[in-house]
């Protein structure tokens, strides 16, 4: 059995004009199916380049990313990107359910099963009334729903989550936090997200992925051995989320103080 | 505020009409090459009953409208693939930028020796005129492609025809629209030039008549008619251009969230 997703010695050097930059040094983990899993590091430590390569959407200078065993070469059709700039992802020339059945005229279903589709995912992140919609009529969390929800009617076996709750306020951000738990639960699709946000990590994940500061490896996993049950008001005052809280805090802490012992030995070509 | 608007625009109207009638009636200019409006407007009501005068302007509106019509074609065609071609766009440029300022008029003996006072001559001049209008502002909105939203639609698998239809055409399409309200403009210039300095049948053909024959109340009239005519193509490309871009910033306006 092939898990999930397998990264493997993965590496991503951008070079241009002269710069060549080590953003992904060797990262190595792998996803199970169903699981939902958040990779934490210090600012800039390469998430994004990471979740970009995973997605097939950057070429990784080495290594690669197996999607049950089959290596990632572009996008793959099961799989959905959630961007955290919702306000340029969603295209505001279209209407909300428009935006949100695009990809499935792209995968050719049928009109009855993609108005079904839309219908469905619409309903599953509380915007059932705002199919004619346009998205910029819309608030931000609210924006962030209908993206996610053109992720679900995309039906992915793997959804990546690019620090999708980044942008929005802190109440909105505690109500998409539950939905996206509830949506996890409900739908069985496994899930990458990707924060910077130490407490969301361990409220959300069953499994945190720690990673250091840039040129990137993986630091620490953890297991969150929360009950599967969470609810924003109990949740974060259980003495295990603490000290789970605090092991993650840290491990960040660590990475970002202390970069890798070989950076300047090995350094190929130190950034100019 | 609107309102009040509406009175100054028309106040101000009646004023210049009021003065072009007062001028020449005063002996200040002479009445000859500069007739009261009141005879101006006189002319224009007969050539309004004359049905040599809507031929003209049917000539006249059939080139602006062809013309723009194959320019905005051609010059939408050209700019996405000359964007979307790997390295087209730095081969041509040197080329479009030598070719664009080539004023259009100068081109006129050529389109004389091509085509006569033939309706192609008028449409050689138009076209040339308005494809480097649109070319431009296509060139120009599809570099502002957002990359989040090409990476999205990447991401959900469509291909780079459904990129080019669905991402990049509504991206460019704002300064597509700019660039037909532009060559509209320029369309009517170089319609009117070419009819009256070539001859091909139309309202500056009528003009260049009503000049030689000395009728110079119908030739204000058929100027005016011109005027009114780039007023309406201005109004209409206005109009086309909200409802087509009626999700845009500049369109929608401000939103309640």
């Amino acid at each position: 059995m092939h898990p999930r997703l397998a990264v493997s010695g993965l590496r991503k050097v951008y070079e241009g004009s002269g710069r060549r930059v080590e953003a992904v040094r060797d990262l190595t983990f792998t996803v199970e199916a169903g699981e939902l899993v958040c990779l934490v590091g210090p600012s800039g430590c390469g998430k994004t380049t990471l979740l970009k390569c995973m997605a097939g959407l950057l070429t990784p200078t080495s290594g690669e990313v197996l999607l049950e065993g089959r290596r990632v070469t572009g996008p793959p059709p099961d799989m959905a990107f959630v961007f955290q700039e919702y306000g340029r992802s969603l295209f505001p020339w279209m209407r909300v359910g428009e935006n949100v059945e695009l990809p499935l005229k792209q995968k050719r279903l049928p009109k009855g099963l993609r108005r079904e589709l839309v219908a469905d995912a619409l309903r599953s992140v509380g915007l059932e009334d705002a199919l004619s919609a346009y998205p910029w009529q819309l608030s931000g969390g609210m924006q962030q729903r209908v993206a996610i929800a053109r992720a679900l009617a995309y039906e992915p076996r793997v959804l990546l989550m690019d620090e999708p709750f980044a942008a929005v306020d802190a109440q909105t951000r505690a109500d998409l936090e539950d939905l996206v738990r509830g949506l996890w639960r409900e739908r069985g699709i496994t899930i990458l997200f990707v924060t910077h946000d130490i407490d969301e990590a361990v409220y959300l994940g069953e499994r945190v992925v720690v990673l250091s500061a840039s040129p990137t490896v993986v630091r620490e996993q953890l297991t969150v051995d929360l009950p599967p049950e969470r609810d924003q008001l109990h949740t974060r005052v259980a003495p295990r989320f603490a000290e789970l809280r605090t092991r993650v805090y840290e491990q960040i802490q660590a990475a970002k103080r202390d970069t890798p012992v070989d950076r300047l030995t090995k350094s190929d070509a130190p950034p100019a | 505020m609107r309102g009040t608007n509406l009175a100054l625009g028309a106040a101000g109207l009646a004023a210049f009409l009021g003065l072009g009638e007062a001028v020449p009636r005063l002996g200040l200019v002479k009445e000859a090459y500069f007739p009261p409006t009141s005879r101006i407007a006189g002319a224009l009501g007969d050539e309004l009953a004359d049905s040599a005068f809507w031929t003209a302007l049917g000539d006249t509106l059939t080139g602006w409208a062809l013309g723009l019509a194959i320019a905005v074609g051609a010059g939408v065609v050209a700019g996405v693939l000359v964007s979307v071609v790997p390295y087209l766009r730095e081969a041509t440029s040197s080329t479009i930028e030598f070719l664009r300022p080539i004023p259009s008029v100068a081109l006129i003996p050529l389109a004389v020796l091509l085509y006569g006072t033939e309706l192609r001559s008028v449409l050689l001049l138009v076209v040339y005129a308005s494809f480097w209008q649109i070319l431009i502002q296509v060139l120009y909105g599809v570099q502002d492609v957002d990359p989040v939203a090409e990476e999205t639609a990447r991401s959900y698998g469509l291909g780079a025809w459904a990129r080019v239809r669905h991402v990049l055409w509504p991206t460019a399409l704002p300064y597509v629209m700019t660039g037909v309200r532009l060559a509209a403009a320029v369309a009517l210039i170089l319609v009117i030039t070419a009819e009256l300095v070539i001859g091909a049948p139309g309202l500056g053909a009528r003009i260049a008549v009503a000049q030689t024959s000395q009728a110079v109340p119908e030739m204000y009239a058929l100027i005016v008619v011109t005027g009114v005519l780039g007023l309406l193509i201005n109004v209409g490309a206005r109009t086309v251009e909200r409802h087509a871009l009626a999700w845009h910033q500049s369109v929608r306006g401000e939103v309640a969230v």
